[in-house]
């Protein structure tokens, strides 16, 4: 097999046997994305000749016998929110074009002890705020599977990295869907944590109470490793959970009988494309067929989620995006008079208009006066949210559906009305309000041929039923070639 | 003025807290540092970075809490408060909005009129501090340090329940002493460890419901608050003498022109946004943890000044002047526990300490000298190994730089000579110089041997035991 | 639309975010706001008086840091971003007359 169609831990397991070295792995990457990136734009930034000197760095420890894991000496890529140390970190944003962080996020600092060559820093949604990483100020990236159409987003350049095989596996955030949409989008797996399982030291915010760092990877195999991997207790981030059940590998097993699996009709009704809806209930029977016990309910509160979850993170974002001042790091504008005007311009110049639409909506629903009505609100409706899975996961292990409504829509299409972009994120959103673990797998392809994903949804803690079902559903023919 | 008017007062008291950490991460707090050298991603608002809460943080605001009656909350938050300003490096500062640590406490007071009032605690929460921000003279632009962004502060919002100066100084006298005994904070006007707002609003004498505010800041010293308070009270009496009315706001003090004015400008919306930090874990209060600061509150002043009563016979002034400061009295247990009389330990607290603390400028938390010392030169007077005016001398020496009163006689050669012989020499040769006093003496004089015994001393230079020259002196006359 | 942005609003919550917006930003900003406004006032529907607001989905409490420093200076680390220094600080307009 042609070294860049590997797998993550197919490639580890070359390079600990000695079949290949991470150098070579890395050039051929690198060779791969200077050929192919031009086309897709998957990267903000890209780091030759620090992925070729951690790679050789990583082969001799390897060689030394020091590094053993999947994952040692496999090349990657890292979402542009993610904290690089002495390596450009934009947000995709114009207000960071200059910035070069000081210190590497926890998440990634795991995957470099578990062997991460780092190869660059991919293209994404500015500030994670989108659903197609068109809102990027370094132009939209490109879904390999067609690049007449978009990647979804707002963690896109991981997601189409992946698919075009610029890099092993990638890591990307998701506050409403950001890992998971891109990944069906692109016929790729990725997985969104339960919140507090992976550090958020590092990654810089849009919703604090949101945010999880997942995987983006070729299959479910790979998902398991790099979870694992990240997965840490952080001491420096208050929100990280202290749990001893991260061996995410040994779920892997091709088992699913009894497993009681429930499809919410609240997530097949109107807005959904029939093509999807087939898929998505084709890939039930898979798993049924295999022993699980598929059953339809009533999930409730669905339209909910999108309301609350726009004022709770537009909310925090406006203050988490207080600190892009042009004081301490990234844009100043030229010409300004006094404080409050250097303010206004370094910050009306440096965000993008999606970035500023949220600014203005959080600020307003926190504003005096109407905290109740709005932000108080949306965080009620999000404990109701919550008490509706609690309800479904009483009854059911895994919660089955589709990632979105449809497949990748047309590069361009979407944001001329946010509404109808923010409605796109229906089934994906409500896992982030009640912080819950969710990942995507391929389930086949829409007439266009254009991938399409299912989602598995899981109660908190509970990744190793959903790495479960999502390996058993993949044994079944629909493995990463 | 035809109309009587009454001042109502309430304080925001800032008091930053003596951890050796910042209130959300591993930096120093220490002071003095270079600009920006006591930096980290969290408290200089590094995009990524979050906030981890120290827990000694939490328990000092507990502790001071529960020496000022509050009900402790048993369920608290953080909230973050959004504002832009320089000094404040992610724009939002973290505090308590919704769930302070502590509300509904109290401390007594004593009123000019020597009654005892109680003055009313709302609420303690605890903040961060800001950054400095340093005016550059030459290129009219700011500069900032973030040393101090990141230090822990505790606020104390008080009722609106004092009506004079007199009644706001008594009130920060007894919180900056509370605090003090506790250890939570030196409590510096000066030098900012202590700040107050001052909420201040007039009425005509005998209304119910309260006039319309200001809040005043920069007030850094016991006199500027009189000042400003004194100041605002009559700007406020204008104000309404000339049927104008007065704006809530924000003014700033200055003390040198004796005047404050408003510092809002239309950029300033103070509309803070409060909303709970989602960075930021819920604290809940145990029992247990109750338990274990109730434990360890210390001995406060009230019961100090009783058991002194009870243990030691010293002035009711002077234990009064000791307590008055957490490190004299500290300082003075000590030195009592070295085997040093109580009196005497007394004695050099209220005399030459005070005396230099005054005359230098120095506060009680910043003495330099050891009990120890002090105890050894008690005992080198009581043993007449030196005299009462050499042991001031010692003393001095002491106080600039913790000398041992021991080593430092023997070196400079100051012990009290106690060689008769060369004593009785010496005040024979005063004797034989001095003709008109020995006549004077010995006409009745009695005044005139003062003068013989001081040309002893000197000849000796200082190192005899006046005592004993006076007894030879009338033995040889 | 049930929510009618105001020019006075919009200036305002402009003033909050420090956020200058051009004209035409500011007609789009108003009928944004509106929309998502009415959207958001779906939430309207559910009855949520007995309910308590969650910021956090985990009951996680109380995790605290030792009071012990483990920061050193990082003074260069810090400047290395500034968009203007001095003196080891960061240069900003004048805060003051």
């Amino acid at each position: 097999m042609n070294t860049i169609d590997m797998t993550a831990t197919g490639l580890s397991a070359a390079i600990r046997a000695g079949k290949t070295t991470a150098v070579e792995a890395t050039e051929a990457v690198l060779a791969k994305i200077a050929e192919e990136d031009k086309k897709y734009n998957c990267y903000v930034t890209i780091d030759r000749e620090g992925a070729l000197s951690q790679a050789k760095a990583v082969q001799k420890r390897i060689e030394a016998g020091e590094m053993t894991g999947p994952l040692a000496g496999v090349p990657m890529a890292v979402k542009d929110n993610i904290c690089t140390e002495g390596l450009l970190t934009t947000c995709s944003s114009k207000i960071l074009h200059n910035f070069v962080p000081t210190y590497t996020a926890e998440a990634l600092k795991n995957l470099q002890k578990a062997g991460a060559v780092i190869l660059g820093k991919t293209n994404m949604d500015e500030f994670a705020m989108g659903s197609t990483t068109e809102t990027s100020a370094y132009g939209p990236t490109k879904n390999p599977r067609n690049t007449e159409h978009v990647p979804g987003g707002s963690s896109g350049g991981s997601a189409a990295a992946v698919a075009a095989g610029e890099c092993f596996y990638a890591i990307g955030s998701d506050t409403g869907g950001s890992i998971r949409q891109p990944a069906s989008y692109c016929g790729v797996v990725g997985m969104k944590p339960t919140y507090g399982t992976v550090s958020r030291y590092g990654l810089i915010a849009y919703g604090s109470s949101l945010d999880q760092i997942g995987p983006l990877t070729k299959d479910v195999a790979d998902c398991a490793a790099v979870l694992e991997a990240l997965a840490s207790h952080d001491t420096k981030d208050s929100t990280s959970v202290a749990r001893e059940d991260t061996d995410f590998t040994s779920a892997l097993t091709e088992d699913v009988a009894g497993l009681r699996i429930g499809i919410p009709n609240d997530y097949l009704g109107e807005g959904l494309n029939d093509e999807v809806r087939a898929a998505v209930l084709a890939a039930a029977e898979v798993l049924e067929k295999k022993g699980a016990l598929v059953e339809r309910f009533d999930l409730s509160l669905v339209e909910y989620a999108i309301p609350a979850y726009y004022t709770i993170a537009a909310a925090e974002a406006s203050s988490n995006l207080e600190r892009f001042d042009g004081i301490k790091y990234g844009y100043r504008t030229q010409d300004y008079a006094g404080l409050h005007n250097m303010y206004k311009k370094s910050r009306s110049e440096g965000f993008g208009e999606e970035v500023k639409r949220r600014i203005m909506l959080g600020s307003f629903v926190l504003s005096s006066g109407y905290y109740d009505a709005y932000y108080l609100k949306a965080l009620k409706v999000k404990a109701l949210i919550k008490k509706a899975f609690d309800a479904a996961f009483a009854k059911y292990d895994v919660i089955l559906g589709p990632v979105a409504p449809t497949t990748a829509p047309r590069l361009g299409e979407s944001l001329t009305d946010p509404i109808q972009m923010y409605l796109g994120d229906i089934y994906t959103i409500a896992v982030n309000l009640a912080g819950l673990p969710g990942i995507s797998v391929p389930c086949g392809e829409d007439s266009q041929g254009l991938p399409i994903g299912l989602q598995l949804i899981g109660d908190c803690f509970q990744e190793k039923k959903l790495l479960r079902a999502a390996y058993t559903y993949e044994q079944e023919g629909h493995r990463h070639e | 003025m035809s109309k009587q008017y009454e001042t109502v007062i309430g304080l925001e008291v800032h008091v930053e807290l003596a951890t050796k950490t910042k209130i959300f991460c591993g930096c120093s707090t220490a002071f003095g540092a270079a600009p920006n050298t006591q930096t980290c991603p969290v408290c200089t608002g590094m995009p990524g970075s979050l906030p981890v809460l120290n827990k000694q943080v939490l328990e000092y605001a507990i502790a001071v809490g529960l020496a000022t009656n509050c009900d402790i909350t048993r369920y608290a938050k953080f909230d973050r408060k959004n504002y832009f300003y320089p000094d404040n490096p992610q724009n939002y500062q973290i505090s308590q909005l919704y769930l302070p640590i502590c509300r509904n406490g109290g401390v007594e007071i004593e009123t000019a009129e020597g009654g005892k009032k109680t003055v009313g605690i709302h609420e303690i929460h605890m903040e961060e501090d800001a950054g400095k921000l340093i005016h550059d003279e030459w290129e009219d632009c700011s500069l900032v340090d973030y040393n101090r962004s990141g230090v822990p502060l505790i606020e104390i919002v008080s009722e609106p329940d004092m009506r004079s100066a007199e009644e706001v100084i008594a009130y920060l006298e007894k919180l900056r002493l509370v605090i003090q005994y506790l250890g939570a904070s030196d409590c510096k006007l000066q030098e900012g460890s202590m700040r107050a707002d001052v909420n201040l609003s007039v009425r005509e004498a005998g209304a119910e419901a309260f006039g319309t505010r200001t809040e005043m800041k920069n007030l850094n010293s016991f006199k500027a608050i009189t000042r400003a308070i004194a100041g605002e009270t009559e700007r406020q009496i204008d104000l309404l003498e000339a049927g104008e009315s007065v704006v809530q706001e924000t003014r700033r003090w200055d003390d040198t022109k004796g005047e404050s004015y408003a510092m809002r400008s239309k950029e300033d919306a103070q509309d803070y946004r409060y909303f709970p930090d989602p960075d930021l874990v819920p604290i809940a209060v145990s029992e247990e943890m109750l338990a274990q600061i109730r434990e360890r509150q210390p001995e406060f002043r009230t019961e100090k000044m009783k058991r002194y009563r009870e243990e030691f016979a010293i002035p009711d002034y002077n234990i009064e002047i000791i307590t008055g400061e957490k490190p004299l009295a500290d300082f003075f247990e000590a030195t009592v526990a070295l085997g040093s009389q109580p009196k005497k330990v007394s004695n050099w607290l209220m005399g030459e300490t005070l005396r230099l603390m005054k005359e230098r400028e120095v506060d009680a938390t910043d003495l330099c000298f050891s009990p120890e010392n002090l105890a050894k030169l008690i005992a080198l007077t009581d043993k007449k190994v030196i005299n009462g005016s050499v042991a001031k001398e010692v003393f001095e020496v002491m106080f600039e730089k913790d000398v041992d009163p021991e080593q430092y006689v023997e070196e400079k050669g100051l012990k009290t000579v106690n060689d008769e012989g060369a004593l009785k020499k010496t005040i024979e040769e005063v004797i034989a110089a001095n003709p008109q006093s020995v006549e004077d003496y010995r006409n009745g004089k009695e005044k005139a041997i003062g003068f013989l015994v001081g040309q002893t001393m000197k000849l000796m230079k200082g190192k005899a035991d006046p005592g004993t020259v006076n007894q030879i002196l009338k033995e040889l006359l | 639309m049930a929510n009618i942005i105001s020019d006075e609003t919009i200036e305002y919550v402009g003033i909050l975010a420090k956020l200058e917006l051009s004209d035409e930003e500011k007609e789009q900003a108003k009928t944004d706001m509106g929309r998502m406004l009415d959207y958001i006032d779906k939430l309207g529907e559910l009855d949520t008086s007995q309910v308590e607001p969650m910021s956090h989905v985990f009951p996680v409490q109380n995790v605290f840091r030792k009071d012990v420093v483990t920061n050193g200076d990082e003074r260069e680390q810090l400047l290395s971003n500034a968009p203007q220094e001095k003196d080891g600080m960061f240069v900003v307009p004048k805060t003051f007359d």
